[in-house]
């Protein structure tokens, strides 16, 4: 075991109160953002969804490494994982960017049926 | 043997570089158990991608989705709207079994029988939580709010107006572009109402009194399907209320209420649908290894309980996916 029993518990603690936090910082940011908690703030999309990804991430490391103890395995083991998990990176960038395609083709069509109409 | 050749080509530079390969110790410093569950969790996690990223290009596709906090904004026991209120506590829930698993493992290390069991139990309780939280989550989107797989009454306006009122006048609610609105349903048909004329007025308010928020058209009862001054009423019985619209190229025009996007529904029931399976079976395999525990059968292996840490690792990937599925479809 890279630590002993007591030191382990300490940091299982230490992680979930760390998650919790960011989980309700999370919240708080949507809600805000949105204009639920102070009057009339509104946040920029770009800023707000930047900050709730990055912490999304965090989270997902604090539990991939701490709680499943990625941390504390051997590095090929690690690499062996995380690397293929990589190839969603381009993966979410090409589809939503096709994504983005479809909705301007989408009002491409409408307004092209539009012409029609008024022909 | 194959090997063998091996052994002598790398045995003349390096003698230590196979001794992972012999037998005497394991590749990657894990059991084979572990590691396959890493490798099963990997290609899990692919599947979950695949789900969320299918998601995302259909509502990059959209002029409009749902917004989330109107959606997902109903509370047990509590009237009105409370956004992600109920769904952080569903999240709170599964973060907690997250802890309870991970005591489990570390007592399971200490070989402490009795903590593993005490712990394992806890996390069973979380994670029945938290597939109550979901049951009455989906309760109240497939009975209340009339949502399916295919159909979405969840839409979302793309230009700001106002809502006409029963004579068919501007009222005094006005909306902007961006704010979802939910179709309510009229109680008509069918059953009851056709039965008795007296019941029909009574069932269209108790529809309404469910929805406080549906301020401006909770004194009239659409009886039959049809054109009314205020709303159309499709043959379904969905609502879709009229409005003038005040900005953009087709000010002035009076439109009604349209669906949602037609995916909504059901891009929600699957990817949570899937998640929760996957956290229901979780419970099963805690409950079958729960037994074993109790059983004393891991005690024998001394591998410092080593199948609690695999159903411990499936467990906070199950925990990890909801952070996921957390943030598409709740916070963005």
């Amino acid at each position: 075991m890279a630590h002993d029993y007591t030191g382990a518990k300490k940091i299982a603690l230490k992680t979930i109160i760390i998650l919790a936090v960011v989980t309700v910082v999370e919240v708080l940011v949507a809600l805000t953002g949105k204009g639920y908690i102070i009057e009339g703030l509104h946040a920029p999309k770009l800023i707000m969804n930047t900050v709730m990804i990055g912490m999304s991430l965090y989270k997902a490391y604090l539990i991939v490494f701490e709680f499943m103890h990625m941390k504390y395995e051997a590095k090929g083991l690690m690499l062996s994982v995380m690397l293929p998990v990589c190839l969603l990176i381009w993966a979410i960038i090409a589809f939503l960017y096709e994504g983005d395609a479809w909705k301007g083709n989408r009002q491409t069509v409408q307004e092209r049926s539009k012409v029609e109409v008024s022909k | 043997m194959a090997t063998d050749t091996l052994d002598k080509k790398h045995t003349d530079h390096d003698s230590t570089a196979n001794a992972s390969w012999d037998g005497a110790e394991y590749p990657f410093k894990v059991g084979y158990g572990k590691l396959m569950i890493w490798y099963f969790l990997l290609s899990d996690a692919f599947t979950f991608a695949g789900f969320l990223i299918a998601y995302g290009t259909l509502r990059f596709s959209m002029p409009s989705w749902p917004v989330p906090d109107y959606v997902f904004s109903t509370f047990p026991f509590l009237e009105g709207h409370h956004p992600l209120l109920f769904v952080t506590l569903m999240t709170f829930v599964l973060l907690f079994s997250s802890f309870t698993m991970i005591r489990a493992v570390q007592e399971g290390h200490r070989e402490n029988r009795r903590g593993v069991a005490i712990w394992m139990g806890l996390t069973i309780i979380g994670g029945l939580g938290f597939l109550g939280c979901q049951a009455w989550e989906w309760t109240t989107l497939i009975g209340k709010e009339h949502m399916s797989v295919t159909t979405n009454p969840f839409g979302t306006h793309t230009e700001s107006g106002i809502y006409l009122d029963a004579e068919g006048k501007e009222s005094s609610e006005v909306f902007a572009a961006g704010t979802t609105y939910l179709l309510h349903k009229a109680t008509f048909g069918g059953e009851h109402a056709a039965a008795a004329d007296h019941t029909e007025e009574t069932a269209a308010h108790g529809e309404e009194a469910a929805h406080a928020d549906a301020a401006g058209h909770g004194g009239h009862a659409y009886k039959a399907p049809g054109d009314y001054p205020d709303a159309v009423v499709d043959e379904r019985g969905y609502i879709h209320r009229k409005y003038i619209v005040s900005d953009g190229e087709h000010a002035g025009r009076t439109k009604s209420e349209s669906f949602g996007p037609k995916a909504f529904g059901a891009l929600f029931f699957f990817i949570t649908g899937f998640h929760g399976f996957h956290v229901f079976s979780g419970v099963v395999f805690l409950l079958i290894i729960l037994i074993n525990v109790l059983s004393g059968i891991y005690v024998a292996r001394r591998n410092g309980n080593e199948m609690v840490e695999k159903i411990g690792l499936y467990w906070h990937f199950v925990d990890l996916v909801w952070v996921f599925v957390f943030l598409v479809f709740y916070l963005l």
